[in-house]
């Protein structure tokens, strides 16, 4: 272990690759190292920021969704309400034309035994008159008891 | 695994060789301190090192993309990221200088001890071919290597401690740091920042000169276990020298952190007043 002036080259070297590092090396590597920091800052924002986008969309189609299915669901109502009603209606009609016609039947039958009871009344006063024609013989006159007949007759 | 000289070297003579360096005067340096003197292979290695160093670092900073990085540069970031947390952990102001300097600290140190990686022989023969003699390859077991890279560390230091205290309020600190602001206490303060920044420069040199001194150092001796071309010295060789080199991979990466890390404590030490 001598000391000599190798120490004084040694010292020299030092300083100039420092200095070489400093002014080549360095500057390049730390601007790399920052500019990847600076990237990879930004994907992850950008990553963030999808996430949040993609959370807001899947919000907003649940939201369409159910308003959908909301708005569907009137209509399905809304129908089968018009369904009940038109239903209603119908038998309302169905039950008056029934009555109607029952109740034209029943005036007609009304009117068809009125009809029959008047006939049935005629043929009876005839056969009473006829009956009586012959018991009696020349002694009643159709016209002049014509009065008499009809009281019978309305008796009946 | 003789050295190529005429008649085979005893051990002592071996790592001898080996620990001596390739001067700029052709010898051996005769006294301790010699400033006349340049160890040719320190700064060879040192250099060649810090260049491929730089030149990877550079490399991946040239084709840097803030896109999907290749493994080469991911690789590169990992190391840039850790100095660059720890710097900023550490030193508490402007890094632009900073920061790079111990990347280049890490990255230096780190080449240089892995040296150590290559057989002991293997550089020294090749350098024999071409009539080199003398040749250590490992700048970080050389006193001088690790020492200029310290006391770089130590300018820095007073550099910044200038620059973010300014010279007069450095001089305060000099004189009433430790211990308070008394006329008393001045020579004693002064006496004991003297301290402070020569121990701090001299034990952080010598720590990773020592730790890989003492690797090198080691390595010789399991390449000696291995000259003795017998049955028991190769299997020694082949077993202590895997072990001592997969141990030695943590050495080297740590020293290089340790280095790297004291540097950046020195460093936010001049940042912070006492």
């Amino acid at each position: 272990m001598n000391l000599n002036a190798t120490l004084f080259a040694q010292l020299a070297v030092f300083f100039i690759l420092a200095w070489f590092t400093m002014k080549f090396v360095w500057p390049p590597i730390m601007k790399a190292l920052d500019e990847r920091a600076g990237k990879i800052a930004d994907g992850l924002a950008a990553a963030d920021k999808a996430k949040a986008d993609l959370a807001h969309a899947e919000k907003k189609a649940t939201d369409e969704l159910r308003k959908a299915r909301e708005s569907a669901a009137e209509f399905r109502s809304g129908a089968e309400k018009q369904a009940a009603q038109l239903i209603e209606e119908a038998r309302t009609e169905g039950v008056r034309i029934v009555s109607a016609a029952r109740t034209a039947a029943e005036s007609e039958a009304a009117a068809a035994s009125q009809r029959a009871r008047e006939a049935l009344r005629e043929h009876v006063a005839q056969l009473a008159v006829a009956g009586a024609e012959k018991i009696l013989r020349k002694e009643i006159n159709a016209t002049a008891h014509a009065e008499l007949l009809t009281q019978l007759k309305s008796e009946l | 695994m003789a050295t190529g000289t005429e008649h085979a070297p005893t051990a002592g003579e071996y790592i001898g060789h080996h620990l001596t360096h390739l001067t700029s005067t052709g010898h051996k340096q005769a006294s301790v301190i010699d400033w006349s003197v340049l160890n040719v292979d320190t700064i060879f290695w040192s250099i060649a090192m810090g260049l491929l160093g730089i030149f990877l670092l550079s490399r991946a900073a040239s084709k840097a993309t803030s896109g999907v990085p290749g493994r080469f540069q991911a690789a590169v970031e990992i190391l840039v990221e850790m100095v660059e947390s720890q710097s900023k952990n550490i030193v508490h102001g402007d890094r632009s200088f900073i920061a790079p300097a111990a990347l280049t600290v890490f990255v230096w140190v780190l080449f240089m001890n892995a040296m150590d990686f290559f057989p002991v022989d293997m550089f020294p023969r090749i350098g024999e071919l071409f009539g080199i003699h003398y040749q250590r390859v490992v700048p970080t077991a050389d006193l001088n290597g690790t020492l200029g890279m310290s006391i770089g560390v130590l300018l820095m230091c007073i550099y910044y401690n200038i620059k973010v205290k300014g010279f007069g309020g450095w001089l305060h600190e000099l004189f009433t740091a430790p211990f308070g602001n008394h006329p008393l206490l001045y020579p004693v303060n002064f006496a004991m920042q003297m301290i402070e920044f020569t121990a701090k420069t001299v034990s952080h040199g010598m720590r990773l000169f020592g730790n890989m001194y003492a690797g090198e150092l080691v390595f010789m001796l399991i390449a000696l276990m291995g000259s003795t071309a017998t049955a028991a010295g190769f299997f020694g060789h082949v077993v202590a020298g895997s072990i001592w080199a997969i141990f030695h991979i943590l050495i080297v990466v740590l020293q290089a952190f340790i280095f790297m890390m004291l540097t950046l404590v020195y460093i936010g030490q001049a940042h912070e007043g006492h």
